[in-house]
């Protein structure tokens, strides 16, 4: 019964925001400010139950959720949690205007570990490891000779980054050898731009055919 | 033509979008309808996963990450689904985790097809887990590269990391053969292969919605050994697993049953850029032979 | 202080998981890991910012009568429905002690009825405005934008099964133009070859863009008062 009208309220909700399609109309706004909600607690309620409350509370007293998280009888409360505690409750005080200032300590936080780690992690695998990736062998051994196919595959890829990265110089002036370089760069972006357009296609058309196969189902379970 | 009647590239250019949005619907409900399936080959990037999967020895430890939710099940979905089934069949150790929130519901999905249908043998806590989901994104896959229960105290439903046999022997990430990203967005394959493949010497691999896979290929295939991108990406896999495992023929077909609409689906969308097109140049011709 | 502490904070951790990469020892390691926790930890308040945001801006609504106020309302009592049955697990069988999303909750219920509907709703709505998109939008009107599009259509047919089916009678040595190879190839070769030089690009403005962060230089995160 209750998967019945689990799937009478999806299938109402999915005609609702297709009714977008036709022109704006309150059904549509109606869903959407729902799903607006409904989404805002999911998250919230998510990250308090399978982060916040095992790796916070259990950890900083241990006792208040012997009820209803599995903790070992002998755990001890790991006071350096405190410090995530406290950057945690300061973030809230962004809701409160007055105080709302504290609320950069624990942005503060937040930002020094995505710049410490990303400065390191986009260096090796975004920038070293393409250049690494780039520098190919001309010259593939394959059957006892020479594999043609691959070495102009591998000449072609080198000269389409570096073509590529001299078009997004805007430092210099795009003439002469730098210009007809920066020109090929462009066609090589051209064609990336191409296959990301047939893919994007392919995304959007395999979500609509989900929908569809979903409003299916619901279908035959009227019949 | 005499100026002010309408001509066809007038009519052409004045459709009305919705007729537009009705075609490319019946572009994709016909084919459901009438089921159209085609058949599907794999292709070298798709394959280096399968082949992968194929290589590690029975016992091995294979991390599965759910990092999508329901906008893109019908890509992501049967991709988790194919490559789980190939892990359990090879007698590997599945792990399941999900850096996003949206995650865990579609781990369930995937153990009431996968798992209790094709694998009831299987036993939790010595064949496969469910860690469940933990916040942080990046910060995430970071803290559990150096210290994967320092994060993941219990399971999914709070069961104590250390009762599972399975978890015994897993520190961190590093103790694993494989890292599966099923992922649409942010965190997700590229995530996993900045912080944990890379700095952790880890093989990474996986399928992520179409969108993201052309941003992917420059990692592969030295930083990601294998791609499945999209739902051809999806069926390529089924395709593979179903030449090699008959058996799995049944259940494991949704992202091949799917080809159909999508293909017709993309012819229609290619007629709509020519006919764009050829009114477009009609319409430029027509205009200079008016002001000549 | 205003100003100061923050920078310190961005400074100090920042460095110490620079220094954590090249130095792999306590107390650096430790620093890392813990870091890492503590990182998550704070996500999850970011959450629940994010609820107490939209309370505050959809109840201010309501209470000034202001536009779409009626919509506000809807908002308002989904969310708080869905906190309820969520924060106290009603209606699974485990009750407090089982899983917020085991079957038979009334979380679940909302989450597979209402969330789970609109969210993929919503994104399959982007494959119409795509097609009218190619209808309206796309034009050849240079050699580059025909080059753009005769890749996209290379791709779009050769990532279907189609493309198997038009070219697959060619002989051996002309097996390069059999459409899934063909998109095979742009794939591996050109798309790459862009896609490997906008990535490093854009690893290098990440990069100094983090830098500038970690060394107080640009402060923008810290809103008006930065200067």
């Amino acid at each position: 019964m209750a998967h019945t009208i689990e799937l009478w309220i999806a299938a109402l909700l999915t005609f609702m925001i297709f009714s977008f399609l036709y022109k704006d109309n309150p059904f549509y706004k109606f869903a959407e400010h729902l799903f607006v909600g409904v989404s805002a607690a999911y998250w919230m309620v998510i990250g308090i139950w399978s982060t916040l409350m095992p790796n916070l509370v259990a950890r900083l007293w241990p006792s208040s959720v012997s009820g209803f998280i599995n903790m070992p009888e002998d755990a001890q409360p790991e006071y350096h949690f405190i410090i995530p505690a406290i950057f945690g409750i300061l973030m809230l005080t962004r809701l409160i205007d007055r105080i709302s200032w504290l609320s950069r300590w624990a942005m503060a936080f937040v930002i020094g570990f995505a710049a410490g780690t990303n400065f390191t992690r986009y260096l090796q695998s975004d920038f070293v490891g393409q250049i690494y990736n780039s520098m190919l062998p001309i010259i593939v051994k394959a059957d006892g000779g020479i594999a043609v196919g691959a070495a102009i595959s591998s000449i072609v890829l080198m000269v389409g980054v570096i073509c590529a990265l001299i078009y997004f110089f805007f430092s210099k002036e795009h003439t002469g050898a730098f210009g007809a370089a920066s020109r090929l760069g462009i066609w090589f972006l051209m064609v990336t731009f191409g296959a990301a357009f047939g893919y994007t296609v392919m995304a959007r058309i395999s979500l609509l055919t989900g929908r569809v196969q979903f409003l299916g189902e619901w279908l035959t379970s009227i019949f | 033509m005499a100026e002010g009647k309408r001509d066809i590239v007038d009519i052409l250019k004045a459709i009305d979008r919705r007729i537009i949005f009705l075609l490319i619907a019946l572009a994709v409900i016909l084919p459901l309808v009438f089921h159209l399936v085609f058949s599907v080959h794999s292709s070298p990037i798709v394959e280096a996963i399968f082949d992968k999967i194929e290589s590690l020895p029975p016992g091995s430890k294979v991390i599965l990450s759910f990092d999508y939710g329901p906008s893109t099940v019908p890509e992501n979905q049967p991709m988790a689904e194919a490559v789980a089934r190939h892990v359990l069949h090879k007698d590997l150790k599945l792990y399941m985790m999900a850096v996003w929130a949206t995650g865990p519901p579609q781990t369930e999905v995937l153990i009431a097809n996968v798992i209790e249908t094709d694998f009831p043998e299987k036993v939790y806590g010595e064949d496969w887990i469910n860690l469940g989901y933990k916040a942080g994104n990046q910060g995430l896959i970071n803290a559990i590269l150096l210290d994967l229960k320092g994060m993941y105290t219990t399971d999914i439903h709070g069961t104590s990391i250390d009762e599972f046999e399975m978890m015994k022997d897993v520190d961190n990430l590093t103790d694993m053969s494989l890292i599966l990203c099923i992922g649409s967005g942010f965190p997700g394959m590229r995530e996993w292969v900045q912080f944990a493949g890379d700095p952790g010497d880890i093989p990474v691999a996986g399928g992520v919605t179409a969108v993201e896979a052309p941003l992917l290929y420059p990692y592969y295939p030295r930083q990601l050994l294998g791609l499945m991108g999209g739902l051809q990406g999806a069926a390529e896999y089924e395709a593979a697993l179903v030449t090699k495992y008959p058996q799995y023929k049944a259940s494991s077909e949704q992202a091949i049953q799917l080809m159909g609409p999508q293909t017709v689906a993309h012819l229609v969308i290619i007629a709509f850029v020519v006919v764009g097109n050829i009114a477009f140049f009609a319409e430029r011709r027509r205009d200079r032979r008016r002001k000549a | 202080m205003r100003v100061q502490i923050p920078l310190i904070i961005t400074f100090v951790v920042g460095i110490a998981l620079i220094v954590a990469i090249f130095v792999p020892h306590d107390p650096f390691h430790r620093m890392n890991e813990d870091f890492s926790v503590y990182f998550d930890l704070i996500a999850v308040f970011a959450f629940i910012l994010g609820g107490g945001n939209l309370l505050k801006i959809h109840g201010n609504r309501i209470s000034r009568r202001g536009r779409d106020w009626k919509y506000s309302v809807v908002t308002v009592v989904g969310f708080l429905a869905m906190l309820v049955v969520g924060a106290f697990k009603i209606g699974g069988p485990p009750g407090l002690t089982g899983d917020v999303t085991a079957d038979g909750s009334w979380f679940k219920f909302m989450y597979d009825s209402i969330f789970v509907s609109c969210q993929a709703t919503m994104f399959s709505l982007l494959a119409f405005f795509v097609a009218s998109a190619s209808y309206r939008a796309f034009r050849a009107k240079t050699k580059e934008a025909t080059l753009l599009l005769v890749a996209a259509f290379i791709i779009l047919i050769g990532r279907t099964p189609l493309g198997h089916y038009l070219t697959g009678w060619l002989p051996q040595p002309l097996q390069f133009l059999h459409i899934p190879n063909l998109s095979n190839w742009i794939l591996s070769i050109p798309n790459m070859a862009g896609q490997r030089a906008i990535m490093i690009g854009i690893a290098l403005g990440i990069i100094s863009t983090s830098l500038k962060l970690i060394l107080g230089i640009e402060r923008s995160y810290l809103g008006g008062e930065s200067k």
